[in-house]
């Protein structure tokens, strides 16, 4: 059982090593003559005009809480998926009350504007 | 004595690790080929589109292009801003290709034909297309500019509301096939309607979604607002020069084709032929068979081209509105009409 993850680990560091060897190649070949104006960050030309670590959206944050609460109900979602066919109507049934009580939630960020973008 | 039977144990185990290397390699080095002339087929179709020729000077008909660009781009100068964290912007980019590699270690080519015959194939697969988000943000963050940081900012959060509705299709695709063994999915989808037994009919909804959402995934056109040429200039990787640059890039194509690919295994039937399998049974080249999938993944890659060359941008909240208020909604109520299909062991799912 567990030897069928073997293949799955080396495949994980060989695609880091390609990545890895790609970057240091860059790094043997490629020329280097770097000055103070390359170095500094891109700002169509200007001198940066204040930190770039700035103040964000806070819909981001909420996008992102949001998603966990989904991606969450995906996980509970997956093994039930998988014995659907076993369990029936009893399964489905019990998978719709969950799914509706999500969804109440769902309509009550929808109708307070936690997915607005305007 | 028993140094010698630890050095023949070491000796075996090691033999093991050296075939895997080996299988490896014969996926990796395809794939990388196909990456390369992905971007060149890229570029030709749209040019066609345009009226233009496309790249035609290196090689043949431009058939040298993609190894001229890669040969240019090794010998780039690679370019660190002072303000970066280091260390971070160099580990950027190898986890966006890192990941869209090694997502390719359960993937069923042909009947039998997988590295790792895994149970929890298509949950792994997951977990390692959800890793390339870590790159994207990682490289916004290290870059220390506001262009990179807006748009890390963007893509993160159209990546993470589209990977929702993705979850939610493939949810569908799980509980008509009843396994997330991606050879038993395509297993599934074997009957004798031909393409007709395919998953892409009962499931069509979460079909088109699961494409689409796989296109806001992969920040291509018309999703790709994280990259905006004309507002924040290249998004996430504007500070990336060279190689480092070069390895995002591949692993952006990388990702399509694997979408493609993913798209092809859960809704086209993977390498089953299209025809009924009484009809063409042993007949040359029309039976099941790996050139299938990959007939159905060229297919599906080519959509993301013509995707490009016709849309125009979506403004960042249509995005978002197209994944939670659309998307979402249809894809919860399409499981349980699947659920309600499976249950009643409707034509499909008999």
């Amino acid at each position: 059982m567990l030897e069928n993850y073997l293949p799955v680990l080396v495949f994980i560091g060989v695609g880091l090593i390609v990545g890895v060897v790609m970057v240091s190649l860059g790094f043997v070949l490629g020329t280097r003559r770097p000055d103070s104006e390359k170095l500094s960050p891109y700002e169509c030309g200007f001198e940066a005009f204040e930190d770039a670590r700035m103040k964000f959206d806070v819909r981001y944050y909420l996008v992102a809480i949001l998603f966990i609460i989904f991606d969450l109900e995906i996980a509970f979602l997956f093994p039930w998926a998988i014995v659907l066919d076993k369990i029936g109507m009893v399964g489905l049934v019990a998978m719709t009350v969950f799914l509706g009580v999500l969804v109440v939630g769902f309509i009550y960020e929808w109708k307070k504007g936690a997915l607005e973008w305007e | 004595m028993d140094s010698l039977i630890a050095l023949w144990e070491w000796l075996g185990t090691n033999l093991i690790v050296l075939q895997i290397l080996i299988k490896i390699v014969v996926i990796v080095a395809p794939l990388m080929l196909c990456v390369a002339y992905f971007t060149y087929a890229e570029r030709k179709l749209i040019g066609y589109m345009q009226v233009r020729i496309g790249p035609n000077r290196v090689g043949p008909k431009g058939w040298l292009q993609p190894i001229a660009d890669a040969v240019k781009l090794m010998f780039k100068e690679i370019v660190i801003p002072t303000k970066a964290n280091k260390v971070l912007f160099l580990i950027a980019p190898l986890l966006t290709l890192g990941p869209a590699l090694a997502a390719w270690a359960v993937f069923p080519f042909s009947d039998g034909l997988v590295l790792a015959d895994l149970n929890a194939g298509l949950l792994y697969i997951l977990a390692l297309t959800s890793i390339g988000v870590y790159g994207v943000i990682i490289a916004g963050w290290a870059s220390n500019s506001k262009y990179a940081f807006l748009g890390a900012m963007r893509s993160a959060a159209q990546i993470v509301a589209y990977e929702i509705a993705m979850g939610f299709a493939l949810v569908g695709v799980l509980v008509a096939a009843g396994s997330l063994n991606l050879g038993e999915i395509v297993r599934a989808q074997q009957s004798d309607a031909g393409i007709f037994g395919w998953f892409w009919l009962p499931l069509f909804p979460l079909f088109i979604i699961y494409f689409i959402s796989g296109v806001a995934e992969t920040n291509r056109a018309p999703f790709d607002v994280a990259e905006g040429e004309s507002e924040i200039v290249a998004g996430f990787h504007v500070e990336y020069s060279g190689m480092p640059f070069a390895v995002f890039f591949l692993g952006e194509y990388a990702n399509m084709i694997l979408i493609s690919a993913l798209t092809a295994l859960l809704f086209m039937g993977g390498w089953l032929s299209p025809l009924p399998a009484s009809w063409v049974d042993g007949v040359f080249l029309l039976g099941d068979g790996i050139h299938w999938l990959f007939l159905k993944t060229a297919f599906a890659g080519f959509f993301f081209l013509w995707f490009r060359a016709t849309f125009p941008r979506y403004r960042y909240d249509q995005i978002m509105r197209l994944g939670w208020k659309v998307f979402i909604p249809i894809t919860i109520v399409w499981i349980l009409v699947v659920g309600l299909m499976v249950v009643y062991q409707f034509a499909w799912f008999s």
